[in-house]
């Protein structure tokens, strides 16, 4: 019997090389990266051999954990408040006809993400700029605030995601059953909504943990974050300590990314 | 029963607003506002300091394109500025194509791989998409800097006697966006492939297609408004890139990011930055407002 092999419609020629040229390319930057990271010596491309020296040391340099401690508190108070707010206008835009102005909601709530970074950045820093000397206080609430805002619209399309997928039954049972609006939302749309809330949450925070552009314009003297300060470290000599710090938020994002695609893969 | 119907939607009209009044009064004070304030700015005339006199003035926009000769007074283009605008605009067209060349076949790739591997090899391009932009900008940097990995090894493998300088050059700059942006060209994309009809394609087979023609005449049509999406995508952060031109450029290949920021330091003119940052925008816009109307005129012809 003559060997019939189905031609395969799926086959462009060169396509399988590029694509994984592609990935190659995607990774082998960062897996450098990370193996330097280990570097016995101090350069970044002659391997000296296996050491944890440079972790040893980031962890040890005062300003690196200044930045740690400040990136944290603010990614913290910037996801909780972004997806808080977030839940609340998701309740409000989603599983309801079209109300009159709509389409300003969703341009403010997206605006973050169609407005290049640089503009906000700036007009925040002229804005914040007028507040500090009107007022004279140069805290971290300036940054939080920020985050909080550029946040909003990675918190809200997980979430939203989620409701529009959600069953209106139950929570209509509920109501036939004389719950009060709030119970509703309590014992029936939470629940439900949980595994989105949770993804939003953690996306705003990865978000923020990330940013360097508006953190750099909007912060005052003395508020590196852990990027920004890395920022400023790469104008200088640079030493696997830089690598260290990245891998370590590197790890971060990561295991963020899974939970993340697990939760909003969880079903509804 | 009319007054109770219309009791009923005023209350839900109100619960709207007000679970909608917290994010949008953040949103209004730390995004939408300060952009006013900026247009504002723009009008105004440069303090000694930085910040501004409170003065109407048209300077800044003049700026942005012109200048004055400080000899003969005589006008002209501000070549500056106008090679900076060219060199975004150039670069930003460049990585758009370039991740269009690595992200169109890398997208159909998984889309063609079997429905349980898809996940993965998708997760592969969403990591790099959600690490941080600085540190993947950084790993370029790592790799071709004077000391970096690519020279190491073009020197110890004899094919050079001198590091070849490619870091703080346009090259360094498009290397750096393209490796940054490509998985915001693969998503979109993968997302237009997914839902390919691959009957049409095994059709056009059967009609003595080559697989070029089958590519041009069938795939590529079909996947259309993912190639849009991920263009616009791709250019519009290009053209407001700020991170990677400085990282990459070194200061001396300025994009507009960097010129607006220059103004807001050493350049001490706030206005000129406001008017410049406005310019940014309402190119980005116009780039967001011609995808609309394309996505929009694509629609009739699907389903």
């Amino acid at each position: 019997m003559a060997r019939y092999t189905r031609y395969d419609v799926h086959r462009q020629t060169g396509f399988t090389t590029i694509a994984f040229s592609c990935f190659v390319l995607l990774y082998m930057p960062i897996i450098l990266l990370v193996i330097y990271s280990f570097n016995a010596g101090s350069s970044i491309a002659i391997w000296e051999g296996f050491s944890w020296r440079w972790y040893q040391s980031a962890w040890q340099n005062e300003q690196v954990q200044e930045a740690t401690v400040r990136s944290l508190i603010i990614a913290l108070w910037a996801s909780a408040v972004s997806t808080s707010v977030a839940v609340m206008a998701a309740l409000a835009t989603t599983r309801t006809r079209k109300f009159r102005g709509q389409s300003v909601v969703f341009a403010l709530i997206n605006q973050p993400l169609m407005v290049p970074e640089i503009v906000t950045a700036v007009a925040l820093l002229i804005f914040f700029a007028g507040i500090k000397v009107a007022t004279g206080y140069t805290g971290l609430f300036y940054l939080i605030l920020a985050h909080s805002a550029f946040c909003i619209p990675f918190a809200y399309l997980p979430i939203r995601a989620r409701l529009q997928g959600m069953d209106l039954t139950l929570e209509q049972a509920a109501a036939d059953l004389y719950a009060t609006p709030f119970q509703v939302f309590r014992r029936i749309t939470l629940p439900q909504l949980w595994p989105g809330i949770l993804a939003g949450a953690m996306l705003a925070f990865v978000i923020s943990l990330d940013d360097v552009v508006i953190t750099e314009f909007v912060k005052s003297a003395g508020q590196d974050t852990l990027p920004t300060y890395m920022l400023g470290q790469l104008r200088r000599v640079v030493t696997p300590e830089i690598n260290a710090i990245s891998t370590a938020l590197l790890s971060i994002s990561i295991l963020m990314v899974i939970a993340f695609t697990v939760l909003s893969k969880m079903k509804k | 029963m009319a007054d109770l119907a219309q009791a009923t939607q005023q209350r839900a009209a109100r619960t709207r607003w007000l679970l909608l009044a917290p994010a949008l009064v953040i949103l209004l004070i730390a995004a939408s506002g300060p952009l006013l304030i900026t247009l504002v700015y723009s009008f105004l005339t440069p303090g000694d300091y930085g910040g501004v006199e409170w003065q109407f003035s048209v300077d800044a926009w003049f700026n942005v394109v012109m200048q004055r000769d400080i000899f003969d007074d005589t006008l002209g283009f501000s070549d500056a500025h106008l090679s900076i605008f060219a060199r975004s605009v150039k670069l930003s067209l460049m990585t758009t194509v370039l991740c269009l060349f690595f992200g169109f076949p890398t997208a159909y790739f998984i889309a063609t791989r079997p429905k349980k591997q898809r996940d993965l090899w998708m997760l592969l391009i969403i990591i790099p998409f959600w690490t941080n932009l600085l540190i993947r900008t950084f790993a370029v940097v790592e790799l071709v800097r004077n000391e970096g990995t690519v020279n190491t090894l073009l020197l110890w493998l004899g094919v050079i006697d001198a590091p070849i300088q490619m870091l703080y050059t346009e090259f360094s700059i498009l290397v750096g966006m393209v490796y940054v942006y490509l998985p915001l060209m693969v998503l979109p994309l993968y997302a237009a492939m997914e839902r390919l009809d691959f009957s049409l394609v095994e059709a056009a087979y059967d009609l003595y297609a080559t697989r070029f023609q089958v590519l041009r005449r069938v795939i590529v049509p079909l996947v259309k408004p993912g190639v849009v999406a991920g263009s616009i995508l791709v250019f519009v952060p290009s053209l407001g890139a700020y991170v990677t031109p400085r990282v990459m450029g070194g200061g001396n290949q300025l994009m507009i990011g960097n010129l607006i920021e220059l103004q807001f330091g050493q350049g001490r003119n706030w206005p000129l930055g406001a008017a410049l940052s406005i310019t940014l925008l309402g190119i980005v816009m116009l780039a967001l407002l011609l995808y609309v109307r394309a996505a929009g005129s694509e629609e009739p012809h699907r389903g």
